[in-house]
């Protein structure tokens, strides 16, 4: 426990196998991120815990902490860069928030307000995504989709049911659910499984229990969440 | 300074400040009007120009031109093109504004087939109903636009609507000639 490393000036002890991330994490530090979740297999693939590392570019949540690094995570170079990562997914998607159950109570909006991000500066790709209300407790909207497979994980890892998966490449990945029909209703999913309550956006949704909570009350509303991994707080559910 | 010379001194410019709405509700011209008491104090350092409030017509040459509601037909284009040439400071004002917005929802959806739906076979419609043709009509584009993709923009105050309190801040900061920043809050995309 004698190890640890610098995070923006500050020393942060970590454990042998530690993440950067998680050892960040433990000491209540915020490294911005969509497609970790503390509970599953990092990822990798959303790109906003990127720091620097000795004056290197490499994601928080795949690279192990080690003695004597010096990371720079909250410098508003990174910043800008995330707000990049994350305008690109606000224009890819259908994002509207003002609709969304999800708001407030969203990972992604959350960031986009913890980075400052104004505008999504792109040109909007409005897709055409139609989504699935087969299933009888639970919503599937594709359209806020950010391809986090923390569901794939969750499913796959935890519930031991595999119902979802992404198919297709590039420009072209999309959420996709593992029946013949391809419809939810038909697969073994319930709204009790791991993969029902982990989606960080508005992609995955119990029926029913919608706006339950009022604005002002809803996850973010009182606290940022730069500032929810400090001590004594949970970042989900 | 001497008394006489504070006096002699003549009172800052006012400076021009225009607003309209494209496809928008007016929800943020109401968000706007909330700033309530603080309306007084605001027109002591402006004055309107092109606005609902004023009903001038044209916009004329201005300081700060705030824009709600995004671009959704022929009108749209002419009249955000007319703020841009003529507002030093452009500012999209609301979520429609900043990215589309609700009418950006029908934007994966023909239009060709939204008008008929809406005006020939949808529900509820009255014998005859036909698509309104009148030439004083503006066209509707194919999608709505955030207004940004169609002309620079120079700031962004997003929210359904930004609250008064974000209004407020944003325009005191441009007023005084610094930099706006929404504080601790005050943005917000719902």
């Amino acid at each position: 426990m004698n190890d640890s490393f610098l995070l923006d000036g500050e020393t942060i002890p970590f454990s042998p196998g530690q993440t950067v991330m998680q050892a960040a994490a433990a000491a209540g530090k915020y490294i911005p991120h969509l497609c970790w979740h503390p509970d599953f297999a990092p990822h990798g693939s959303c790109r906003l815990c990127i720091v620097r590392i000795g004056g290197r570019y490499a994601t928080a949540c795949t690279v192990g902490a080690a003695r004597g690094q010096v990371v720079e995570n909250r410098s508003e170079a990174i910043d800008a860069e995330r707000r990049t990562l994350l305008q690109l997914l606000f224009v890819e998607g259908n994002h509207f928030c003002p609709s969304c159950e999800k708001s407030g109570d969203c990972v992604l909006q959350a960031t986009a307000y913890e980075m400052g991000m104004l505008t999504p500066h792109f040109d909007h790709f409005y897709p055409d995504r139609p989504l699935d209300a087969s299933h009888p407790e639970v919503l599937l909207e594709f359209n806020r989709c950010i391809l986090c497979e923390l569901c794939v994980r969750a499913s796959r890892d935890v519930d031991r049911k595999n119902v979802f998966a992404l198919a297709g490449r590039g420009l072209r990945s999309h959420l996709i659910v593992n029946s013949e029909s391809g419809r939810l209703a038909d697969t073994d999913f319930a709204a009790t499984d791991r993969a029902a309550a982990v989606c960080p956006v508005g992609a995955i949704l119990k029926k029913r229990v919608g706006f339950a909570m009022p604005i002002g009350k809803r996850t973010y509303d009182p606290r940022p969440i730069g500032k929810s991994h400090e001590p004594g707080t949970r970042e989900d559910e | 300074m001497s008394d006489e010379h504070a006096r002699a001194a003549p009172p800052p410019r006012k400076l021009k400040l225009a607003t309209v709405s494209l496809a928008g509700c007016f929800g943020c011209h109401t968000s706007f009007l909330d700033i309530d008491e603080r309306l007084l104090p605001l027109l002591e350092r402006i004055e309107f120009d092109r606005s609902p409030l004023t009903d001038i017509k044209h916009c004329g040459p201005c300081d700060i031109g705030l824009v709600e509601g995004g671009v959704c037909n022929a009108e749209n284009v002419e009249v955000l093109r007319e703020f841009r040439a003529h507002c030093r400071v452009l500012v999209a004002l609301g979520a429609c504004a900043v990215n589309g917005g609700l009418p950006a929802q029908r934007n994966n959806i023909a239009l060709g087939e939204l008008l008929q739906e809406v005006y020939r076979t949808g529900h509820g419609l009255a014998a005859g109903s036909r698509i309104p043709d009148d030439p004083e009509l503006p066209l509707l584009l194919n999608q709505v636009h955030p207004v940004h993709e169609v002309v620079r923009i120079d700031y962004f105050l997003p929210g359904c609507p930004p609250s008064a309190d974000a209004i407020w801040d944003f325009l005191n900061a441009l007023i005084e000639g610094r930099a706006p920043t929404l504080g601790p809050g005050l943005l917000q995309y719902d």
